[in-house]
């Protein structure tokens, strides 16, 4: 069936991309714009209006134009932008291109023809193969001296730290209260009988916060240790569903299912008053002084940190533009905007955090550790042996 | 103009219509699809000449068992999601086919909405009401004191075969019933009176007659089940797979795009077997019959056994199909607070309090976060609704040329249409078979150059949701046109018609309906559309989907209520919007 089948679907496509391939010496300067008859904004720019110009001459036809690529959970605070948009004299465009693992794929395959000049959102767990691929350019900014060592995994700079999150065990603190048990503490805790069927998790082949928590626990027990590990907890009945909303919001007790205790984030409790179902009047600042419903399990060894780094990519045309953009995102301002936008941190050192924060986040102080070679090296064949021993 | 033509007349020219529905499905189908599967295969090892690559790559793949597994795993949960959405929907189809009762177009509508909902928010409905603590399962736990919860739909197979029952009946009771609408009851009195029974009438009239849209229907729900993806990843749980998730998982987690491209070809051959054994059944069940105006074909229910049977088959579409969306639109209106006490297993203590609040719609309407990104309720239903309406555009305008060539019969066209005809007729329905991953990737790497740079641009989605639409389309309108009699067109050319006013006259009036049937299709599947908005989205331009899922991946209470208020704002959208189709029809059958 498939011998007759084949040649007419693949083949159509097949001839109509060969011919694409023969058009692919293209003058290689020509910039992604989609109007080539009249100069590209870019180009005009280039001649007119140097950047160094200062920045009242903000003749708006000459304005430059930044294209972003990032991931669909990416945000960020109007005005921030703005700002950074009218002391460069620049229009940033942002492309979202669907999760953090799509929008990678989609800046790999376009790397010959990059779609933007800035890629931001590929996370420690993608990295290397943002690495491996080669798609971004160094770029040593001098905002880096701002950051703590502990986030720049890339030692050539391609990549930037901008953010972080911990990936930890929450649970509803209410279930404990009322059935007079105690929390869990650590990952070990999990395999009690008193914890049986309490726990809900991600996949970690569908789920980037699932794929974070397997590293806890290969972090904690060790490349020999974490199947065992994992058969244990499935000896005392953990839940894997795809989703965090799925585990969050529908198994998490919560949410209105069996589960009390769910991988989610170290931040999650503070957005459980922030985004409470009575919102303060105010914003945020004036958060209800109520506790939060659940709580983050920080203690060491059993969360596992997200890092999300920016680099420029390789072939831009407006590679001073992305510096700057880089700089920016690295900045106080942005770092600061960044918290109540995309519920992650700033990795900048001199960023202050909002009050809230200070309040109910807790951050842990060593979470598990697994060495950027190491995840390159193995994730697939990683994710593959926790399939075969969890769900097969 | 005015002289009388022979069909053999403007031979030449019926292949033009073709043009158009082949340089768009070629531009924006076949040339990212032919780019991302080669460009795939190039990473593999490299070299060697294509064709004999491409068959190792086959037999590897259906050499792993796990592959295997997936296979068979999608084939079967497709032929049981569709035979069970046929039992479900064709009871339903008659009901709205043969009888006139109040409240019908607000029925049909409400049964709509299902189709347009996004996975995510459909499962936290479905778990509202039959998850460990749902509405069920508290009932069946306090009237038979038991523990635990009798009743597992988590990660179930139940959970997935009703899912895509709930999602697909729709399919079923639009082309079916519509079709069943305009058949002529004359045929089957006829029957009667000739002294067969109510069953034989059925099952040697009437059913003939409506295979060909039963053939139809059952072809687009067994594609959209075979190619499931949200609902096997929410709700069926990561011990499930279908090819699409598959693809999905080889692509995105494990980068592995010579896998993905296999499996897409392999997914694509299924979809296009089962598309040639369609066109050959279809062939052979067709046959033109005389529709008729809806006021001849409807009765009203008259008698109690009648009336008791549709309100039993009502309330059970109504228990199905709206229910779960119910209990969406009750979350949206609830506010819940767990402080003093817990909601787990049991609820011996119902601490929870729950009350009334409009607090998430108006907490929409404010960018409290000053967020670049914010869009208002009206500006992301304005955008919806823009694409939608570009996508029933665009997908009849391609649609119709090709079904209006698709149903003539081989006899009356040129030879090279007809030729034309039998090759595209199968082809046209690939884009449902292809995987959404892959041809968002496709899209990346091929509409790359000016002038056809469109990977950032918005008119990329309703390109996206037209290839989706016009499958449906073409098989909501192909049906209805084949049953036009020949002689009615000879007649009206004999007297003088142009090819024009056959169409504009005798055509278009007697498909009218199936036109409204395919516009829904096209702005329902426009408006719910997530997967290819999501890949490729400009944050200027958020849909209604969108702005959910953007809420409903974020912790807090207020967050997720917010989700629930922006799908209840989607449902009644597309119920409007389904209405408002409703009354658009052009004219009647028989109504010129």
């Amino acid at each position: 069936m498939f011998k007759r089948v084949f040649p007419i679907a693949a083949l159509f496509g097949l001839v109509l991309s060969a011919c694409a391939t023969t058009a692919q010496p293209a003058p290689p300067t020509l910039p992604t714009s989609r109007n080539v008859w009249v100069q590209t904004p870019s180009q005009a720019a280039e001649i007119a209006a140097p950047p160094q110009l200062s920045p009242t001459a903000s003749a708006q036809p000459t304005a430059r134009t930044l294209k972003v690529m990032t991931h669909d959970t990416f945000a960020v605070s109007e005005e921030v932008v703005t700002a950074f948009e009218k002391e460069n004299n620049v229009k940033v465009d942002f492309l979202k291109l669907g999760d953090a693992g799509t929008a990678l794929n989609k800046a790999i395959l376009s790397k010959s023809n990059p779609l933007a000049d800035v890629f931001y959102g590929v996370d420690n767990t993608f990295l290397s193969r943002a690495l491996t691929e080669g798609i971004f350019e160094p770029y040593t900014s001098p905002l880096l001296s701002q950051i703590p060592d502990q986030f720049k995994l890339d030692p050539q700079n391609q990549a930037l730290p901008v953010d972080y999150g911990d990936v930890c065990l929450n649970y509803d603190k209410n279930y404990f209260k009322d059935k007079s048990i105690a929390p869990p503490q650590n990952l070990e805790d999990l395999l009690k009988p008193d914890y049986k069927s309490l726990l809900v998790v991600e996949n970690p082949a569908t789920s980037s916060t699932g794929l974070a928590f397997l590293l806890a626990t290969i972090g904690q027990f060790g490349e020999n240790g974490y199947l065992d590990y994992w058969k244990r907890l499935v000896g005392n009945d953990v839940l894997v569903v795809n989703d965090w909303t799925q585990a969050y919001y529908t198994e998490f007790t919560r949410g209105g299912g069996t589960r009390p205790v769910v991988v989610s984030y170290g931040s999650s409790p503070a957005f459980e008053v922030v985004d409470a179902s009575k919102p303060a009047s105010e914003p945020e600042i004036a958060a209800p002084p109520q506790l939060s419903p659940t709580a983050a399990v920080v203690n060491d060894g059993s969360c596992f940190r997200q890092i999300e780094f920016v680099g420029i990519l390789k072939g831009t045309l407006n590679r001073d533009l992305a510096e700057k953009w880089v700089d920016f995102m690295l900045g106080t301002t942005f770092q600061e905007d960044m918290p109540l936008q995309m519920y992650v941190f700033p990795v900048n050192q001199q960023a202050k955090l909002n009050d809230v924060f200070s309040k109910f986040l807790v951050v842990p102080q060593k979470p598990a550790y697994v060495s950027p070679a190491d995840i390159a090296a193995n994730r697939e064949k990683w994710i593959q042996a926790w399939t075969q021993a969890v769900l097969r | 103009m005015k002289v009388a033509r022979s069909p053999q007349r403007f031979l030449k020219v019926d292949s033009l219509v073709w043009l158009a529905p082949l340089v768009f499905l070629g531009l924006f189908y076949f040339f990212p699809l032919g780019s991302i599967l080669g460009a795939s295969f190039e990473r593999a090892s490299g070299g060697g000449r294509l064709l004999p690559q491409l068959w190792a790559a086959f037999q590897e793949a259906l050499a792993s068992p796990a592959e295997r597994g997936v296979l068979w795993f999608t084939v079967w949960q497709a032929t049981l999601s569709t035979a069970l959405t046929l039992v479900v929907g064709l009871p339903g189809a008659y009901l709205l086919a043969r009888y006139e009762f109040r409240g019908k177009s607000l029925l049909q509508a409400l049964l709509g909405i299902p189709f347009v909902m996004p996975t995510l928010v459909v499962a936290a409905g479905f778990s509202a009401l039959l998850g460990a603590n749902g509405w069920v399962n508290s009932a069946w736990m306090s009237a038979f004191h038991l523990s635990q919860p009798p009743l597992h739909f988590t990660n179930t197979l139940f959970a997935i075969l009703l899912a895509h029952v709930f999602y697909n009946t729709t399919i079923v009771l639009r082309m079916v019933g519509d079709f069943w609408a305009h058949l002529d009851p004359r045929l089957g009195q006829a029957a009667q009176v000739l002294g067969a029974n109510r069953w034989r009438t059925l099952r040697f009239v009437t059913l003939p007659l409506l295979m060909p849209s039963i053939l139809a229907a059952t072809l687009l729900v067994f594609i959209f089940d075979f190619t499931s993806f949200g609902v096997i990843l929410v709700l069926g749980g990561p011990r499930y797979a279908t090819l699409e998730v598959e693809i999905y998982n080889q692509t995105i987690s494990l980068f592995n795009l010579p896998l993905a491209a296999t499996l897409a070809i392999i997914q694509l051959a299924c979809t296009l077997t089962m598309t040639v054994v369609y066109t050959r059944l279809i062939a052979r069940v067709s046959r033109p019959v005389s529709l008729r105006p809806r006021r001849y074909t409807q009765r009203r229910l008259t008698t109690w056994r009648s009336r008791i049977l549709a309100s039993a088959l009502v309330i059970f579409l109504l228990v199905l199909m709206v229910s779960p969306l119910l209990a969406l639109a009750a979350r949206s209106v609830t506010r819940i607070e767990t402080e003093r006490g817990q909601s787990g297993r049991g609820a011996e203590q119902p601490s929870v309090t729950r009350g009334f609040t409009l607090e998430y719609y108006r907490e929409l309407t404010i960018n409290r976060r000053g967020s670049l990104f914010y869009a208002s309720p009206a500006t992301a239903i304005a955008i919806s609704l823009g694409y939608a309406t570009a996508t029933v555009v665009l997908a009849l305008l391609l649609g119709l040329p090709a079904a209006w060539s698709l149903a003539r019969e081989p006899g009356q066209t040129s030879q090279f249409t007809g030729l034309l005809n039998r090759l595209l007729d199968p082809l046209l329905m690939l884009p449902l078979g292809t995987s959404a991953v892959t041809l968002g990737l496709g899209f990346i790497i091929a509409l790359d150059r000016p002038p056809l740079d469109l990977r950032a641009s918005p008119l990329l989605i309703p390109i996206a949701h037209t290839l989706v639409a016009f499958p449906f389309v073409v098989r909501s309108l192909t049906p209805s046109l084949r049953t036009i009699r020949p002689r009615l067109r000879q007649a009206a050319a004999v007297m003088g018609a142009s090819p024009g006013q056959v169409i504009r006259h005798i055509d278009l009036p007697l498909v009218s309906r199936a036109l409204a049937v395919a516009a829904m299709f096209a702005f329902t599947i426009s408006l719910g559309e997530f997967g290819a908005t999501a890949m490729i989205a400009r944050p200027e331009y958020p849909t209604i989907p969108l702005a959910i899922f953007r809420l409903i991946s974020q912790p807090g209470a207020l967050n997720y209520g917010q989700a629930m208020a922006m799908s209840t704002i989607l449902m009644l959208v597309s119920a409007a919007g389904m209405l408002a189709i409703e009354q658009f029809r052009i004219a009647d059958v028989g109504e010129f």
